[in-house]
């Protein structure tokens, strides 16, 4: 499925958060979105998801402008993963993850068999069917990261908007997190996260959508959109981009650090 | 699946307790009556049986003991059911069923009837109307508060409820202080005593209504529980869903504590209670607390009407128990807590 967003703009009151942002994003696609803290990213997400109404532009899924949809009609296109937070009461795994399947049955009935089906599956699929009886706040942060995962996947919608899925991880549960996620997108998935790691935003998405003060900055593959002048852009921080294994990867390193590098004896220097 | 086995089985026995529980306090009170007695009385009402027991003790089953029993079950079926939805759409622990003001406008609508000599049905009409009305301004005001939908709910009812509070103090200070005051402080402080028949018909229709959406609702109470943009998120229309859980549980309060008075902790406590036995899905929680409501409730009656020569007013009985057992319940720690 396809997500097609045209001149969004979103005010706080007087304040603007979003500026004609435009983008679009298809199925097999990563689409990771950087930019600093308090850019207007929560907000592109809540609005891409419904939760806010009152934006201008449009937002298009697979042609069809989501403002007419309630919650039940965009929980079945777009799936989401938050950020992680302790939540009020602990669930088992299980519970948690069926919880995702919610829009496949009446407020006054429970999900059944089949919806139980989808979550062993789930479970299974993401590597953590060992887990499905433990208390979701008794796991591992990249566990946990994984059983949201899986609660969107249960929902059943081909879109899925994950906020900083790898913030609060390890570096090893980062990669391992993305991974599923860009097996995911193999899959036929549309995936759309934000993140503060333009390493890895590099290494995993196809498409990057860099922002600044609410407006876009940079749209596209992410070899033509990651450069030195992008990153001081976004972050204020003079980097030197470096390119490894024939440009799969790009690393950034802080300019100042990468001028004293070629001298030995570098790091009593700093 | 063996945890839900486990705590199908885990609700069905405390219903067995329940029902144990019940017909024994049919037996207790200051005159006792064998289980024998209680046994034949029940089975003659669906069976013709050869009558062994004096009318005497055929009235104190039914028209005393009878009505102030299942009163007792009901009201704390109710306020811990509502207590433990509460908890959950308002996604706080700390939730209890007067949060929006039901109490407080309860105790209103009791003291203005005392005032004007109503009679025991008038006060119980008279409070369960004004706990309606207080939750409804609470709604109303609410809605006119920007912001977070829940914390605007929460707000105004504390604003609310202690305008209706204060003015109940002021009805206590107009009051006649031989007969209308000692009357209101007593129905503030809670009781069963002297709760008929007319009590249970005129409360069991509002508990039912407010009870039976509630269960119904319990999946949806897990979701909610989330927050609202990943409830909304997973296609829960979140407000049409907290409304209606309030609507259903501000009836099954006001009914409650129409007839009960003011009954704290009840609706604070037992739903965590049920969280320990059976974890926090609501699938089991809610029919775990409305059973461990009904239970404790019946449990803390017996001791009001048995323990001295005078009855012990409720709502003091459930502060002394609930308040330490809360203490001792957040001090443990399990798997789901």
């Amino acid at each position: 499925m396809s997500i097609e967003v045209s001149s969004l703009s979103f005010d706080y009151g007087r304040n603007r958060v979003l500026k004609q942002v435009s983008f679009t994003a298809q199925d097999h696609e990563l689409l990771s979105v950087l930019g600093p803290n308090g850019v207007g990213k929560t907000t592109l997400f809540r609005c891409i998801l419904g939760l806010l109404r009152g934006y201008r532009g449009q937002i298009l899924v697979d042609g069809i402008d989501i403002s007419g949809l309630g919650a039940a009609g965009m929980a079945k296109l777009i799936a989401y993963v938050p950020q992680f937070h302790y939540p009020s009461f602990n669930y088992s795994v299980f519970d948690m993850v069926l919880m995702g399947t919610s829009v496949q049955v009446s407020a006054f009935s429970s999900p059944g068999r089949k919806q139980k089906k989808l979550v062993e599956e789930a479970l299974e699929r993401l590597g953590i069917a060992h887990l499905k009886d433990r208390g979701f706040t008794r796991i591992s942060s990249g566990e946990q990261q994984l059983v949201l995962l899986a609660r969107a996947l249960v929902q059943e919608s081909k879109i899925l908007v994950m906020d900083e899925p790898t913030s609060n991880l390890d570096y090893g549960n980062q990669v391992r997190v993305l991974t599923e996620v860009k097996s995911l997108v193999g899959e036929g998935y549309t995936i759309i996260q934000s993140t503060h790691n333009p390493d890895l935003a590099f290494m995993f998405s196809d498409k990057v959508l860099a922002l600044k003060d609410g407006a876009v900055l940079g749209f596209g593959p992410p070899d033509q959109v990651f450069t030195e002048e992008l990153i001081y852009d976004l972050y204020g921080m003079k980097v030197k981009l470096e390119s490894l294994y024939h440009d799969q990867v790009r690393v950034c390193v802080p300019k100042n650090i990468a001028d004293k590098a070629v001298s030995p004896g570098f790091v009593s220097n700093l | 699946m063996g945890r839900n086995w486990g705590n199908t089985f885990i609700v069905a026995g405390l219903f067995a307790l329940l029902l144990g529980a019940v017909i024994i306090s049919f037996g207790l009170g200051r005159y006792p009556i064998p289980l024998r007695e209680v046994l034949g009385i029940a089975l003659s009402k669906i069976y013709p049986l050869g009558q062994f027991w004096t009318d005497r003790t055929e009235t104190v089953l039914l028209q005393i003991r009878f009505p102030r029993i299942i009163l007792a079950c009901l009201v704390g079926a109710c306020l811990s059911a509502t207590g433990a939805a509460y908890q959950g759409v308002f996604q706080n622990p700390m939730a209890a069923p007067d949060i929006l003001g039901a109490s407080a406008g309860a105790a209103f609508g009791a003291a203005l009837a005392i005032l004007n000599h109503g009679r025991s049905f008038t006060i119980t009409v008279s409070a369960f109307f004004f706990s309606l009305l207080t939750v409804s301004l609470v709604y109303f005001f609410s809605r006119r508060i920007k912001g977070k939908s829940i914390l605007g709910l929460i707000l105004s009812g504390i604003v609310v409820g202690s305008l209706f509070s204060a003015a109940t103090s002021l009805v206590k200070l107009v009051a006649d202080p031989t007969d209308q005051l000692p009357a209101i402080i007593y129905w503030l402080m809670g009781s069963l005593a002297g709760v008929g028949n007319s009590d249970i018909r005129f409360a069991i229709i509002p508990m039912i209504l407010g009870l039976a959406p509630l269960l119904l609702l319990r999946w949806r109470m897990n979701v909610l529980t989330m927050g609202d943009d990943e409830s909304r998120a997973m296609g829960i229309n979140v407000h049409r869903i907290r409304f209606l859980v309030i609507i259903c549980s501000t009836l099954a309060t006001a009914a409650g504590v129409a007839v009960s008075g003011m009954v704290g902790w009840v609706g604070l406590v037992i739903p965590h209670v049920a969280r320990k036995i059976v974890g926090n899905n609501y699938l089991h929680l809610l029919p775990a607390s409305i059973l461990c409501g009904a239970i404790f409730l019946l449990l803390v009656d017996n001791v009001s009407r048995n323990l001295l020569a005078v009855e012990i007013p409720l709502g003091i009985l459930t502060a002394f128990i609930g308040a330490p057992f809360f203490i001792y319940l957040i001090t443990r720690r399990g798997e789901y807590s």
